[in-house]
């Protein structure tokens, strides 16, 4: 599959800004300076990525609590992001949604979700809807390893199958569900072969590598567009940190965790790009100071902005 | 005029809202050539076809689920749920999910369905198929939930609901699915959130809604016999709730009486008695009395069924007792 230079360096740039963006908010609400709880989506930049280079601005998402990732990779404006986890006016949600929850209709992104498995049906219902408008539009759901315990995944499954539906399932398994090891509670060892039970096809590709990612669910996304329905891509990853910022790692072996880390997906890529010649080793350099610089902005820009006025609580319930 | 059953007053408002607008489908499960479980979509798979009228399968939060993410997406879904005893299969996709979609995105996403399902007991049918869920979905923000009484209401509300851009969850009351009545065939809409006076009187007011009212009417046709007129308000819409309506008859009446078929604890009865209590206290001459269903599970044995539910003889002792004070 041939892979235009200027796909390879957004996904490049964009893992970048999901790890420095990620970086910084770890740093900030350790400090104390940001509210409320965090998922870190570190060292899963790959998933996220890889998938939504695959698709077009107008296809849709659904994202998970670790959502920061999904959303900076379908191109979310991470200034408002970044004031949204502030809890400030200037935030995607106003300040009312915070890191769970952020959504941009104009980039396909219908919300991150903070129930397990919930945003499987909404993607679902995404993909119909395109298919009923003759849209051409593709939705793609992400969720991670615990939410294909759930039922919405399998009802959802037999759904889009049953009904033909332009939509990529992009499971992201990083082994935990909070602290319970994927093994203890599911026999299967390679979750994508659950959509042999839906005749869909199923595909266990290496999440931190962006460009198996992208394949796949590129792969997947031409089926979908070309009226050949769903498919279940899962990507076998690893997150860095506890389940949230703060959590103590009671449950996983320092050397597995070591282990994952050594395996990450950026600096593989990077020298990947160098070596084919896309970037010199001076412009990926570049790159990442620029991606630096623009997430120290995106901090000032939320420490500058207002909070929201209290009064706006009470509003936006109803139309 | 025409004289229509509810489920063709349903019907209608669904194929007339469904010709205006292409974006209006319908889905559930039996939904498309078998009419629906109560008759409510008869015709319209056959005049709109299989991308406007889907079938489900058995999936209560996949298809419910769907018509958040389709709503959200530029669709404006009617779901229907067969009974809405399963509405707990799908109450993820309502509560955590539609209700909360345009707010806690700061207004970046809208989400225009209505979801219709059938409610009720009186029908022999036990404790999971007669069961009434207004009080769960009314104490949620961010759901608008409707009870219509007569055909002509359906009719009206039900369109009104498909042209809201909210939630709204549409309870459609079992015994009324063949009760015929007056329907105008022009097009006429029915505001959400206002209620209906459906019988004028001075001495007591009646405050209900769905089935209930039928019974409340019945029991003043009774209650005037012996000399008390009864003015029976029915609130169509039990969230919003149109207090304006309540309080004015209050005023006049300084007495209530409000009659729901559902549980008592936490429900409709227990909001509007409150606001009552709290705005026109001083208006009573009376204490509000409830007659509502009993806190149990619907029983089976028709016997069992009938001493738990409310009846016309319950509506009429609960008016004496409070007339007479």
């Amino acid at each position: 599959m041939e892979i235009p230079k200027q796909t390879l360096v957004l996904m490049y740039e964009r893992m970048l800004k999901i790890r420095h963006f990620e970086t910084r908010v770890m740093e900030l609400f350790a400090t104390g300076e940001l509210p409320g709880f965090v998922h870190l989506g570190l060292g899963q930049e790959a998933v996220a990525v890889g998938s939504c280079a695959a698709l077009a601005q107008d296809d849709y998402i659904t994202s998970t609590h670790r959502g920061h990732g999904h959303i900076i990779a379908k191109g979310g404006d991470m200034k408002q992001m970044m004031a949204e986890l502030y809890g400030k006016a200037t935030g995607y949600s106003k300040g009312k949604g915070g890191s769970m929850h952020i959504a941009s209709p104009e980039l396909g992104i219908l919300g991150a979700t903070g129930i397990v498995g919930s945003g499987i049906p909404l993607a679902t219902g995404a993909a119909l809807s395109a298919k009923l408008r003759h849209s051409n539009q593709v939705a793609l759901a992400f969720f991670g390893d615990g939410a294909s315990n759930e039922g919405t995944f399998h009802e959802s499954l037999n759904m889009a199958s049953a009904f033909n539906l332009p939509i990529v399932y992009v499971c992201e398994n990083n082994l935990y569900a909070v602290g319970t090891r994927i093994d203890k509670v599911c026999k299967v060892p390679d979750l994508s072969v659950r959509a042999t039970g839906y005749g869909i096809p199923g595909i266990t590709v290496d999440g931190n590598d962006v460009l198996a990612v992208y394949q796949a669910v590129r792969t997947a996304v031409d089926r979908a567009r070309g009226g050949m329905g769903p498919s279940l891509i899962e990507c076998k990853t690893y997150r860095w940190r506890t389940h949230f910022e703060g959590e103590p790692d009671t449950y996983r072996p320092r050397e597995e965790v070591e282990a994952w880390i050594k395996k990450e997906p950026i600096a593989p890529f990077r020298r990947r790009l160098i070596e084919e010649q896309v970037l010199t080793e001076e412009e990926a350099t570049e790159i990442e100071k620029r991606v630096m610089k623009e997430v120290e902005e995106c901090v000032d820009f939320a420490r500058r902005s207002p909070l929201p006025a209290t009064e706006t609580a009470l509003e936006g319930l109803t139309a | 005029m025409q004289n229509i059953s509810f489920s063709e007053a349903l019907a209608q408002a669904m194929g007339e809202e469904m010709g205006r607008d292409p974006n209006v489908v319908l889905w559930g499960l039996d939904v498309g050539p078998y009419g629906g479980a109560f008759a409510a979509s008869k015709g319209l798979y056959e005049e709109f076809g299989p991308d406007r009228v889907l079938d489900m399968p058995v999936s209560e939060a996949a298809y419910v689920g769907a018509a958040v993410g389709a709503a959200a997406t530029g669709l404006r879904p009617i779901v229907e749920l067969q009974f809405s005893d399963w509405i707990t299969l799908a109450s993820d996709m309502l509560i955590n999910q539609a209700a909360k979609m345009r707010y806690m995105f700061g207004g970046n996403l809208k989400v225009p369905m209505v979801l219709r399902a059938p409610v009720g007991a009186y029908t022999r049918a036990a404790a999971q198929h007669s069961q009434s869920f207004e009080s769960i979905f009314s104490f949620v923000p961010g759901i608008k939930v409707v009870m219509p009484a007569t055909p002509y209401d359906a009719k009206g509300l039900l369109k009104s609901a498909i042209r809201d851009d909210n939630v709204v969850i549409f309870f459609e009351h079992k015994k009324l699915y063949e009760v015929k009545g007056d329907v105008p065939n022009e097009e006429y809409l029915i505001p959400l959130g206002v209620a209906d006076v459906k019988r004028a009187g001075r001495d007591v007011t009646i405050v209900t809604y769905a089935y209930m009212v039928g019974k409340a009417l019945e029991a003043s046709v009774e209650l005037s016999r012996q000399g008390i007129e009864a003015e029976v308000i029915d609130l169509r819409t039990v969230d919003p709730l149109d207090e304006q309506t309540i309080f004015d008859s209050v005023r006049k009446t300084k007495r209530l009486v409000i009659v729901q078929e559902t549980w008592r604890d936490c429900s409709i009865s227990s909001e509007v008695s409150a606001r009552v209590a709290e705005n026109i206290l001083e208006y009573l001459d009376a204490p509000i009395l409830r007659v509502t269903g009993k806190d149990v599970p619907i029983p089976f044995s028709p016997c069992l069924e009938d001493f738990v539910l409310p009846q016309v003889t319950d509506i009429v002792g609960a008016v004496n007792k409070i007339v007479s004070e």
